[in-house]
């Protein structure tokens, strides 16, 4: 037995000419919480409907514990699926329907109801054993999916976009609860979203999907720190986006030019001289000094700019800002209470400051078009 | 829920005052009670008199007719009509079921054109239809023709005037009538339900058995009575293709008007057909309701 519990080989699917997955090659650890997470159409769900069997792949290989699944159809395989819709059956009550799979496979009397309702306690519904899936709210129709899926102990779990029909306030508490009910449980999750706070608050590893590919597969601190290149970087939370070109290059520094400023950064990719580069920082390491704050030779490394913008969030302020090159920055501003000069963010429109960013917090990226 | 149902109804009353909602009710209201109520009560109010010399009731209330209806000479009728009903509905219903569904594999595109071809038929008065079936039936008719050319049989088969005609002429006649409600619940199913029974375990058998049956019983139920009570009621397949040797509910209350003149008994086996698909309409609105409780909105 291999450590993973789920190998994708060159995984390819099309629908008539078009193609939905491209050569995926994914690898999945006992135990682990995994999300697909990209935009609608990427391919993400096609994975899951290849796990779960609805669908055959057109080429390469699936194993789920080692077996090779091409031939194996859905009702036989240790994975369970939480449906986006939920998929509840309509005319069966919330115990039947976590019976269901228990059922068939031959589970009955007392251990059957003992099973049952351990799995309904568990998500905290036995008390609407009795009730018809229309008689409960949507959260608690997803509790009954989960239940209906994790009774049948499966070494997968696939959950379909579970959380995306709930309001914010209950998919935030049910985001912990999943989370908590995968460590408990120890079953494998497989979780697809497009929502990628969600991904990066669950996962173990986040793989990144575009277009039928995986982008970037790694733990959510690696997504979102060290995109690996300009898709991720966007996708996964805001990012500012830079264009310069290498000056002199000692690797790992490099002198890179940003319009008439010339900085010293760190990257992990080779460039020579003359290559263009994209220099990424999240709007929360751009740092901001107003007129009166610094000395004139400390504001001579900074990026003079002008305040586009101002957004009052509660914790934060976000600003859009203007650098004098032409390039906008958006940058979020927390209150800070030991930071006497950051105490005051009351920034005004048109306000003139000069902006820099946490040093050695930026990517680069080689350029892309 | 209830409260919902109130305010919509509320809100349909004071929409009606609007006056072409008004004028429109007001011609439906009409027409229900001037064609429908007043003469089923007519007939209500026939069955319980006698008969009568030279009018066709005398007034005097008796309720001999129904005692009439338990002779077993019309209980014989009355039997042979509801099996023949029901064997017909089962009929419908064991090849309707497969053919809606098969209609609803069939790609979005080409639907249309198959729902239009089980329709068509209804373009002919059924009364032609079931003569065209005893052209194809009679002694020198196109199937023993067909089956004599063949050489699979030596002499013509007899099969008009035969129980199997009069059961295939219904058949003929009522199986869209099972066909479009199947068709309807059967398109309306979820196909993510069959994937969740199949995702926890469930083989086809089962599948079919604990979803698809009950959450198309509407339609199954909707589509036999669809078949049954119309069946119960078809005296002119009977005639024309059981012969002398059928008689239905339908034909005994044709005769009893229009040869023996015996307006009240034939009122009366009519009330007991019309009690008895309304019996039948409360056990489908008892189905639906529980079928409907706790439904998915």
């Amino acid at each position: 037995m291999s450590e993973w519990v789920i190998e994708l080989r060159n995984v390819s699917k099309a629908y008539a000419a078009h193609a939905v997955l491209r050569n995926v090659t994914l690898q999945v650890r006992v135990g682990e919480f995994l999300t697909l997470l990209g935009p609608s159409g990427c391919g993400k769900t096609t994975i899951l409907r290849l796990l779960a069997g609805f669908e055959p792949a057109n080429g390469g290989e699936i194993l789920i514990g080692g077996q090779d699944m091409r031939t194996l159809p859905p009702e036989q395989r240790q994975v369970n699926t939480v449906f986006q819709s939920y998929a509840l059956f309509p005319h069966l009550t919330v115990f039947e329907n976590v019976a269901f799979g228990p059922r068939v496979k031959g589970v009955k009397g007392p251990v059957l109801r003992d099973r049952v309702m351990d799995t309904l306690r568990m998500v905290k519904l036995e008390d609407f054993a009795g009730r018809k899936p229309g008689q409960l709210s949507g959260g608690q129709q997803q509790r009954v999916a989960i239940a209906r899926a994790v009774v049948n102990q499966p070494r997968v779990l696939l959950l379909d976009e579970p959380l995306s029909a709930l309001d914010y306030k209950l998919r935030k508490a049910m985001q912990l609860e999943l989370k908590q009910l995968q460590r408990r449980l120890g079953i494998t999750f497989i979780f697809v979203t497009h929502d990628q706070e969600e991904a990066l608050s669950m996962s173990d590893r986040v793989a990144v999907m575009n277009a039928g590919r995986i982008e970037q597969f790694g733990t959510p601190r690696q997504i979102y720190e060290a995109p690996e290149n300009l898709f991720v970087a966007r996708f996964v939370g805001e990012i500012n986006n830079l264009s310069g070109r290498v000056v002199a290059a000692a690797p790992p520094r490099y002198d890179i030019r940003l319009h008439d400023r010339v900085v010293n950064l760190k990257s992990q990719y080779i460039f020579g001289v003359g290559d263009r580069v994209h220099v990424l920082v999240r709007p929360e390491d751009v740092r901001i000094w107003r007129e009166h704050e610094g000395s004139a030779e400390e504001r001579a490394a900074l990026f003079p700019a002008v305040v586009e913008a101002v957004v009052y969030k509660g914790s934060t302020v976000d600003l859009a800002i203007r650098l004098d090159s032409g390039d906008t920055l958006s940058t979020t501003q927390f209150f800070n209470e030991d930071d006497q000069a950051l105490m005051n963010l009351d920034f005004r429109e048109g306000e003139r400051v000069f902006v820099d960013w946490v040093r050695d917090w930026e990517t680069i990226l080689p350029h892309e078009e | 829920m209830r409260r919902k149902a109130q305010g919509e109804k509320r809100s349909c009353l004071m929409r009606i005052k609007e006056p072409f909602k008004l004028t429109a009710v007001g011609v439906i209201g009409f027409w229900l009670m001037a064609f429908a109520l007043l003469p089923n009560l007519l007939v209500v109010v026939a069955s319980l008199l006698e008969r009568g010399g030279d009018e066709f009731v005398a007034l005097i209330l008796t309720l001999d007719n129904y005692r009439r209806l338990f002779d077993p000479l019309y209980l014989g009728v009355l039997l042979d009509s509801l099996w023949l009903a029901a064997a017909t509905t089962l009929l419908c219903l064991l090849l309707g079921y497969p053919f809606a569904y098969l209609l609803t594999r069939m790609p979005t595109r080409r639907r249309p054109l198959l729902l239009l071809l089980v329709i068509v038929p209804f373009w002919t008065s059924s009364l032609v239809r079931t003569y065209a079936m005893v052209i194809l039936l009679q002694t020198n008719g196109w199937l023993n023709q067909l089956l004599l050319d063949l050489g699979w049989i030596a002499e013509p088969l007899e099969l008009l005037y035969t129980e199997p005609a009069v059961i295939a002429g219904m058949l003929y006649a009522l199986l869209p009538f099972m066909i479009l409600p199947l068709y309807a619940v059967l398109e309306k199913l979820d196909r993510r339900l069959i994937e969740a029974a199949r995702d926890l375990g469930a083989g086809r058998v089962t599948i079919f058995r604990r979803i698809i049956l009950p959450l198309t019983l509407p339609g199954i139920v909707a589509g036999c009575l669809l078949t049954f009570l119309p069946g119960l009621g078809m005296f002119y397949v009977a005639d024309l293709l059981g012969g002398a040797r059928a008689m239905l509910v339908g034909n005994l209350i044709r005769d009893q008007f229009l040869s023996a003149r015996d307006w009240p008994f034939g009122a009366a086996a009519s009330v007991l057909l019309t009690v008895l698909m309304g019996l039948l309409l409360w056990a489908y609105y008892l189905s639906a309701r529980r079928a409907n409780q706790g439904a998915l909105p």
